[in-house]
């Protein structure tokens, strides 16, 4: 028995090494505080060039220096030495630029900048560990569909009384309607209509009672509704927490009809809860055209019944009453018309759409306005306190004429580029909340909490550890020593893993580690028992490595491949952080077999394979 | 270093009898607590909302109580936590005010507090986790008993099951008698010691097995002793270091995940005897034999 690794071995697992160095090298260098400047819509298209040399001029004005500055994408960012010119800045560049653009303060990672080109990068910390807001908020769906019902037992009725069909009664009740007849032959006529017209939903004679047609939402149909809806709420959501901020802010779906909200570093939760429930929404409003909007202008006062507004730097009058609001828009996407030119398609739904086809009919002809309403809040300090200021902003978005009595389904076209078709349908969609949403779990975690908790998570790591690499030295000796050695590299295999997966670490995260290095020493331990167990039979040292490396493997793998079955169940059914413990567990199991198989053997067989030896320097 | 110079040889399954008895014992105190003072259930499960608020001096906690109480709050807890000045307030499920609103009138009558997390959960999502804990527990043990009727023999993946619903058994018996907070952390602990628990009763199976096929000769329960025995320093060495590890993160980890540290160090304690007496126990109990390892003889076709 010689008990040496081939080369191609040895130098795979230096190259493994290598990696891991890397990879988890970001985690040391400390974050450094930054503004983010990024445009308030997403959908806004800015000359960022213009805009840094704008910044450059505030700051050199203000006589603050950032020490780093750096375009990225959409966002503009700038480092600082220490937090309070960061907060300097931020304050000054919040107050220059206005509404258009969103400055956030981030903490960033000083790594060079060779490291993230390379996709080397920190960490994230999780909330519990940075501090801030995380939302767990539902979407009640359920009232959802009942407004659609309702909706729907509108439209049926109004699409019997144009065909003339009779009938006694139209009762929707939750997730179904019930239409009675007073004889089955118009039961029938209203069947053959009403499925043509509405081919999301299914129309049945009902068993008990043939003269009631029940109406069931198709299960597919619901199914896309909720996923729209959900897509659409979590859209909107994202758009607001724009308006918050927030550096990185993580918006998810959980499960059927939850969204996850993190918002790391937030702690002015009533600010955060008012935007998220905030209310943005759609007016479709019919344009004045019976005053004269510059005369309106120069006198500053606008005629009775309606409102002035500028639209592409014309005064243009609007009716004050709404024709139709966003809540009745159930889908907005980019189309084009007859001669191909953009155009957004609009589908109504969820009521409204009669009054709204009753006054688009008499009004063909004229133009239509859709302004887009939402509340926005901006920061004063007034005597030293800081107070929100709530202000309602509307603004114009399209103005467009109508051509015919409109439908649930229509387009507004005339649009000049697909780009403007996008941000219109955008808007449209971004404009309410489609259902209403409620808060079913909260957690606020302040900064200094969140600072204590990396500090004690790093100290029981790192005692843990201590403590860990100290028994096996004292207990195996040199190979004890070897045992540790791959423990540390464990973890830095660990760490690196975590980070390229953009893991985000919390506390339990942290706990996993720590159990991960009580669990990682386990391998060794039965390897190195094994050894010892064929020495003390009288086996030859270089025999007895061999022999204990070979029983102990199948062993290893039979014990962890239990831990890793609970580890992906509870992946499978915790949420969150306990999700975060499943992935470092799993991983950490994963690098340990290799740590405490791979490297510990390589390292045995560099000091004491080879050559014929008396005794093992393993503790007996 | 060693903690036996010679091959122990102590005999185990001879003590068989008080271990039955023993975890008897344990099981029936934990499940007789369990169902007379039932488990301090944590904010997770139970919903309502929950304040952390420190203040710079020694917080007087029969005081705030009644500053709270004053201010309107009557079913309400108040519990130090960690240090002297930190406090937990705990309320049950508010449907009316917004946290903010409740942070506000809360902080308003503490004067000198300083709110450091507030927390809220919903009941409904209380009742999921719980449904979704006890979910997992189950597949979890499961998914093991097929591995091990899989993978070793039906016999160990009884014994092994008898062993993993034990231990839970007492950890969540501990919690109850002791009256410590249980939360969705200490669930995660509980699962994780389902799984460390298991490497040790997987290791002695595997050396059962392998003995069994070595040796020609011995009784099951010589050779179950034997191999126990054999893999003694081992599960000493294992679950110590882990111990330790685990003891470092109960007593620096802090609050937060205190319940979580205390569970996986019960749960190890506890595992470890649990994998030496039960699950071998439970195991020759139901009548393993040699035979039961031995390759299938094969037979042969001998028709022309």
């Amino acid at each position: 028995m010689l008990n040496k690794y081939p080369l191609w071995k040895n130098v795979l697992l230096i190259v493994l090494l290598v990696l891991g160095f890397i990879y988890a090298a970001p985690n040391l260098f400390p974050e450094q505080p930054a503004v983010q400047i990024s445009p308030s819509t997403a959908i806004m298209h800015v000359n960022l060039e213009a805009l840094q040399s704008n910044v450059n001029k505030l700051m050199k004005g203000a006589q603050i220096f950032p020490t780093h500055e750096e375009l990225n994408q959409q966002t503009l960012i700038l480092r600082f030495n220490n937090t309070d010119t960061q907060l300097k800045a931020k304050d000054i560049l919040s107050s220059s630029l206005g509404d258009d653009y969103t400055v956030a303060v981030n903490l960033l990672s000083s790594a060079p900048r060779w490291m993230r080109t390379i996709g080397a990068s920190p960490m994230k910390l999780g909330l519990d560990l940075r501090g801030g807001v995380y939302f767990a908020l539902e979407v009640d769906i359920n009232n959802l569909i009942a407004q659609r019902m309702q909706g729907l037992a509108k439209n049926i009725s109004e699409n019997l009384q144009q065909a003339r069909i009779r009938y006694l009664d139209l009762t929707p009740k939750e997730k179904q309607l019930s239409i009675f007849f007073r004889d089955t032959s118009s039961l029938m006529q209203a069947k053959s209509l009403l499925q043509q017209q509405f081919p999301a939903f299914e129309f049945s004679q009902a068993i008990d009672n043939p003269k009631q047609l029940r109406v069931v939402w198709l299960e597919q149909g619901l199914n896309n509704l909720r996923q729209l809806t959900i897509d659409q709420t979590i859209n909107t959501l994202r758009n607001r927490i724009n308006e918050l901020g927030v550096a990185e802010p993580i918006v998810q779906q959980q499960g059927n009809n939850r969204i996850l909200v993190d918002l790391p570093g937030v702690q002015d939760i009533a600010r955060a809860q008012q935007i998220l429930g905030g209310t943005a929404t759609i007016e479709f409003r019919l344009v004045d055209t019976l005053h004269d909007p510059h005369l309106a202008q120069v006198n500053n006062i606008s005629p009775a019944g309606s409102q002035l507004y500028q639209y592409e730097n014309q005064p243009v009058l609007l009716n004050k009453q709404v024709i139709l609001t966003g809540n009745s828009i159930t889908d907005a996407s980019t189309s084009f018309d007859e001669s191909g030119r953009s155009a957004v398609s609009i589908s109504l739904g969820g009521g409204g759409e009669s009054y709204f086809h009753q006054v688009t009919g008499e009004n063909v002809g004229k133009p239509l306005a859709i302004v887009y309403v939402e509340t926005k809040s901006s920061i004063k300090v007034v005597n030293g306190k800081m107070i929100h200021i709530p202000r309602k902003v509307e603004r114009i978005i399209s103005i467009a004429r109508i051509q015919t009595a409109l439908p649930p389904n229509f387009q507004v076209t005339g649009l000049t580029n697909p780009q403007e078709a996008l941000n219109l349908s955008l808007l449209l969609r971004a404009g309410a909340l489609p259902a209403p949403i409620y808060v079913v779990e909260q957690r606020t975690i302040g900064p200094q909490l969140g600072a204590e908790n990396i500090h004690k998570g790093v100290i029981s790591i790192v005692v843990g550890f201590i403590l860990a690499v100290v028994f096996m030295a004292a207990y195996y000796g040199v190979f004890g020593v070897i045992a540790d050695i791959a423990l540390a590299v464990n973890l830095i295999l660990l760490v690196a893993l975590l980070s390229l997966l953009g893991m985000t670490l919390t506390l339990p995260g942290m706990a996993g580690i720590v159990l991960t290095v009580g669990m990682a020493v386990d391998a060794n331990v039965l390897i190195f028992e094994r050894i010892r167990e064929e020495l003390r039979s009288g086996v030859s040292p270089q025999s007895s490595i061999h022999a204990g490396y070979d029983r102990a493997l199948i062993t290893i793998v039979d014990a962890n491949v239990t831990t890793l079955i609970v580890a992906l169940i509870l992946f499978g059914v915790g949420t969150g952080s306990i999700k975060g413990f499943a992935v470092t567990l799993t991983i950490g199991l994963l690098t340990s077999m290799l740590t405490g198989i791979m490297i510990t053997r390589a390292l045995i067989n560099a000091c004491c394979g080879g050559r014929p030896l008396k005794r093992l320097p393993i503790g007996i | 270093m060693e903690f036996f110079k010679k091959q122990t040889n102590i005999n185990f399954l001879g003590l068989r009898r008080w271990a039955v008895g023993l975890s008897l014992l344990l099981v029936i105190i934990s499940a007789g607590s369990l169902i007379v003072k039932g488990l301090h259930w944590g904010l997770d499960f139970t919903g309502g909302s929950q304040l952390q608020v420190s203040f710079n001096h020694t917080a007087d906690i029969p005081l705030l109580r009644k500053q709270l109480e004053s201010a309107g709050f009557n079913d309400i807890l108040v519990q130090s936590y960690g240090t002297s000045r930190d406090v937990l307030i705990s309320l049950a499920p508010h449907q009316h005010t917004t946290q903010h609103d409740l942070s506000v009138k809360i902080i308003k009558a503490l004067p000198g507090a300083q709110l450091k997390q507030i927390e809220y959960i919903g009941p409904q999502v209380g009742r999921e986790l719980a449904t979704q804990g006890a979910l997992a527990v189950f597949i979890a043990l499961l998914g093991i008993m097929i591995y091990i009727a899989l993978r070793f023999e039906y016999r160990f993946a009884v014994g092994a099951a008898v062993a993993l619903i034990h231990d839970p058994i007492v950890i969540l018996g501990v919690f109850s008698l002791f009256g410590i907070e249980f939360n969705l952390t200490a669930l995660a602990a509980i699962l994780a010691v389902i799984g460390y628990s298991l490497n040790d009763s997987i290791v002695i199976f595997d050396r059962i097995r392998e003995n069994f096929r070595k040796l020609r000769k011995g009784t099951a329960i010589k050779v179950v002793n034997l191999s126990i025995n054999q893999t003694l320093s081992r599960t000493i060495m294992t679950s110590a270091t882990t111990l330790l590890v685990v003891l470092s993160l109960c007593v620096f980890g802090g609050t937060m995940i205190h319940s979580f540290a205390l569970a996986l160090v019960i749960g190890i304690v506890v595992g470890t005897y649990s994998s030496i007496y039960v699950a071998g126990t439970i195991a020759v109990a139901l009548g393993l034999d040699r035979r039961n390892f031995l390759p299938s003889v094969k037979t042969v076709d001998d028709r022309p």
